[in-house]
């Protein structure tokens, strides 16, 4: 089992980079999904088979469903790759990957002096005690976590109401301007 | 189930969080830079489940869920902001928007 | 009846709260009943308290009326105090009298001025500083008369203050006077600091235990010298007062001729003993004292501006008291203080009737022939001019410069100042009656227009007959040898070191002093009335000329502080614009905006340069954690 949790890493690691470096948006998505979804195989593996189900369910099938449905909305086009084409070009990879080789030379070095020399338990953590957690000593956070989603649902209806070109459509049925010029 | 050496997990997890960073910082068009924050946020609940099933508690996982709740209504409320600026500025470019200076 | 001493200083000072907060809404004749009100009243009660003062038994203890302790700072503790005794009543019920009277002609000569109800507000705040001034008990309260009566006379010259001469006057005086207030303060400092108390009897009895002619005395005396120069219009802090006159003539009458200005008397005299205790600054009192009043005969001599004559008498005749006290004679002085104060202010109260009927005309040589039109005013004049040249019959006998004179001439090595004194007779006879005659006799040359009121009559022909008569106490006194007000003084203060056998003095002095008048009045008589030509002959010689120039430009005192220290101030003002002491200040708001720009840029709006720099950040952080 121990060698499934390496290759999905793989995947995931693989993907994930062909995800950040595509030029069509669509193409991107579908790479994260397969992210996802190797992602969703690691905490199987780990044990942690109620998140895995969580990871298909709501990451890949509610989450960038969502993203697929805005970018078919948004309707952008061809033209929309030969720019993003135009932007990628190597030399703006440069310092972002800098930053991001020291921080994973930090992460690497800390985790390799800490030497905890222990490897996860290979044993599930049973559905049930997840859920007896959530009722339990997490019960404040979800009903928290609902007012989020609550509030999510709120802005979400009020911001992708029709457009008035020049003022937010959350606050265009209470005000009327006088001129309206974009930029103004 | 499988033992995996927990520094293996959490190298896996920040290979996933730097490959997120990286897209947020290179990448113009503002779907992709939410799709990076995506990969970062995912990141991130990985190495809370990889603790969490070290040491053999739930609240690994209860954290994911949280994480997850929080992905939802952000790339929500988020994509709606997505149409508002596509629609105001007609480009989907982060530059566009830097009126919030000085 | 004494315990109603505090209502001296207060009644005027109510006066002032009341006029200062309605601030010309009242109907003129309310402004007049409050302030002339209020002043006589005190005036009334101030000759109350005299007459019981002096008539109870025995004459001459000091009264104390304490009012409320003013502060409290550990050893600190003056109390706002009244104290009277002999000096006290006489300044008190002379200038309560003058004021009174003053404000009656005021009455009079303000009565078409549009800043009627401003003019009595700063009026009775003055009588009622001066008031303070003289009553105070400690030289903190003093130090407030002194500083209230400053501030007045600043606020009355520059009274009409749309005209920049006057303001520049009003200034003057104020920049000279502070030379002097920031002396008497330190002198104040000193004293607190080496005593530990401010009270003036108390000072008077400690001061006494130092040798004489020791640094403290002498420090302490020389800066309340100072003080009392600048306050009393001495050399070489005399040229703000010609200048004063600016003001409207009651306040050249109140201030600078009978009280403000002989506040400086007043205090020598009242700290007699610590000066007692310092010879040399007395020394120097009288020699400031002679020169001063030669100097400004002179200048007397060659002014044309009616006021300004006066105002030159005045400071040779204060040079004179100082003259009196430098030689020890503290009565003499303190007498002619009185005396002058009648005849000096009926003089310039009959100088403002004078300027009022002629329309504002001070140039006494466009004037002439005044006496047909105005009797009363001329034979007023006349009279205090009388008294002023110190000619008889008025003042037969006893004659307050005379006394000093004698004083003068008693004293160790007085003889220089004596015949300074003397010369200075002769001049004073001379231009008071170079005044009366080119004003009031001669030719009629301008037209007078107007009618003189009754406010401005009276309070002139009562102060020329109070001057008359002023030295007919001592008369009766020198006769009969009953206690006059020489020797009522004399309970307050030291009596002289030396005294002539007889009650009066020697008639051969009498009589020379009587001659130098009489000379002094018979060269002016020449000059001026008989033979004006001699006079302008003189002037026309080369010396004359030179002489001419250089005694009206008051021995060219303006010149030379213009040249040492406006100049070199105003330079130094020009160059130190942008104030270098701000250069630290101004550097901090430079520093912090610098840094502000800095900081503001790195906002730029772009979400990416905020990302990279969190992710930046993180990677220091990280770093330093997994470092250290």
């Amino acid at each position: 089992m121990t060698t499934v949790f390496y290759i999905s890493a793989a995947i995931a690691v693989v993907t994930t980079v062909l995800t950040i470096t595509r030029v069509n948006v669509v193409h991107s998505l579908l790479y994260f999904i397969c992210s996802l979804l190797a992602t969703g195989v690691m905490f199987f593996v780990l044990g942690a088979t109620f998140v895995a189900a969580l990871v298909v369910i709501i990451n890949a099938g509610a989450i960038m469903v969502l993203f697929v449905f805005v970018i078919m909305m948004l309707n952008l086009g061809p033209q929309s790759a030969d720019r993003e084409k135009a932007r990628l070009k190597p030399h703006v990879w440069i310092g972002p990957g800098l930053i991001s080789l020291l921080l994973l030379i930090e992460l690497i070095y800390s985790l390799v002096t800490q030497r905890p020399a222990e490897t996860t338990a290979g044993r599930v953590v049973e559905p049930e005690r997840v859920g007896a957690a959530l009722f339990g000593p997490y019960l404040l956070a979800v009903e928290l976590a609902s007012m989020l989603l609550l509030a999510g649902l709120l802005g979400a209806y009020h911001l992708g109401q029709g457009v008035v070109k020049g003022i937010p459509a959350a606050i265009s049925h209470t005000w009327a301007p006088k001129s309206m010029e974009k930029g103004s | 189930m499988a033992t995996v050496p927990v520094e293996a997990g959490f190298i896996v997890a920040g290979l996933l969080f730097l490959t997120g960073l990286v897209g947020v910082l290179v990448r113009r068009n503002i779907l992709f830079v939410l799709l990076a924050i995506e990969i970062m946020l995912n990141a991130a609940g990985l190495a809370f489940v990889v603790a969490g099933s070290y040491w053999q508690q739930p609240d690994g996982q209860v954290m994911y869920f949280f994480v997850l709740t929080m992905a939802a209504a952000e790339v929500a409320v988020g994509l709606s902001l997505v149409l508002q600026m596509y629609h105001q500025f007609d480009s989907l470019d982060v530059n566009v928007m830097n009126k919030m200076r000085g | 009846m004494l315990s109603l001493l505090w209502l001296v200083p207060i009644l005027p000072l109510a006066g002032f709260a009341v006029l200062a907060v309605t601030a010309g809404q009242l109907p003129r004749k309310a402004v007049s009943a409050l302030a002339v009100g209020s002043v006589s009243l005190s005036a009334i009660i101030a000759v109350l308290i005299t007459i019981n003062y002096v008539v109870t038994a025995p004459i001459g203890t000091a009264y104390s009326q304490t009012l409320w302790q003013w502060m409290r700072v550990g050893d600190f503790a003056p109390s706002v105090a009244l104290h009277l005794d002999a000096l006290s009543v006489t300044m008190m019920v002379v200038v309560a009298l003058v004021s009174a009277l003053i404000h009656v002609y005021s009455m009079g000569f303000m009565a078409e001025d549009a800043g009627y109800s401003r003019f009595f507000t700063y009026m009775n705040l003055f009588v009622g500083s001066m008031l303070i001034l003289v009553l105070a008990d400690n030289l903190l309260l003093l130090y407030l008369g002194w500083e209230g009566v400053g501030l007045c006379s600043y606020l009355l010259i520059g009274f009409w203050y749309t005209e920049p001469n006057n303001v520049r006057a009003a200034l003057k005086a104020f920049f000279v006077t502070r030379i002097g207030d920031t002396a008497f303060a330190i002198g104040i400092f000193l004293l607190f600091t080496s005593l530990g108390t401010l009270n003036i009897q108390a000072i008077l009895g400690e001061i006494s235990a130092y040798p004489a002619g020791s640094t403290l005395p002498n420090a302490a005396a020389a800066l309340l010298l100072v003080g009392a120069i600048a306050k009393s219009a001495q050399l070489p802090l005399q040229t703000w007062l010609p200048d004063a006159m600016a003001g409207p003539t009651p306040v050249s009458a109140l201030i600078h001729a009978a009280t403000m200005v002989t506040a400086g008397v007043y205090l020598i005299a009242r700290m007699h003993t610590l000066f007692l205790m310092a010879p040399a600054v007395l020394l120097a009192a009288a020699i400031i004292g002679a020169v001063t009043q030669l100097v400004a005969s002179f200048s007397a001599l060659t002014q044309y501006d009616l006021k300004r004559i006066l105002a030159y008498s005045t400071i040779s005749q204060i040079g004179y008291m100082f003259l009196a006290l430098g030689v020890g004679a503290w009565a003499a002085a303190i007498y002619h203080f009185g005396t002058h104060a009648f005849f000096k202010s009926a003089l310039f109260l009959g100088a403002g009737a004078v300027i009022k009927v002629l329309d504002g005309e001070h140039d006494i040589f466009q004037m002439g022939g005044l006496r047909h039109r105005y009797p009363i005013t001329f034979w007023a004049f006349l009279f205090a001019a009388l008294t002023l040249a110190a000619v008889p019959p008025l003042t037969l006998t006893f004659n307050s410069k005379d006394l000093i004179l004698n004083q003068v001439l008693l004293s160790e090595g007085g003889l220089g100042l004596w015949i300074l004194g003397l010369i200075g007779t002769v001049l004073t006879a001379a231009y008071t009656f170079r005044l009366v005659f080119v004003v009031f006799l001669g030719p009629e040359r301008e037209v007078p227009e107007r009618r003189l009121l009754r406010w401005m009559v009276v309070p002139l022909v009562f102060l020329a007959f109070l001057g008359a008569i002023a030295g007919i106490p001592e008369l009766i006194n020198s006769i009969s040898g009953a206690k006059g007000l020489y020797s009522f003084l004399h309970t307050a203060m030291p009596g002289p070191v030396r005294d002539f056998e007889s009650a009066g003095s020697p008639w051969l002095l009498q009589l020379l002093y009587v001659a130098t008048a009489l000379a002094g009045i018979a060269t002016a008589y020449l000059l001026y009335q008989r033979a004006p030509q001699y006079a302008r002959s003189i002037v026309s010689t080369p010396v004359g000329l030179l002489l001419h120039r250089w005694w009206f430009a008051d021995w060219g005192f303006d010149w030379l502080y213009q040249k040492l220290f406006v100049g070199p101030y105003m330079v130094l003002a020009r160059v130190n614009r942008g104030d270098f002491v701000d250069v630290f200040y101004r550097g901090l708001a430079f520093v912090s905006r610098v840094i502000n720009s800095l900081l503001s840029s790195t906002v730029n709006g772009s979400v990416r340069w905020y990302v990279t720099v969190v992710a930046g950040g993180a990677v220091i952080v990280v770093g330093l954690v997994v470092i250290l």
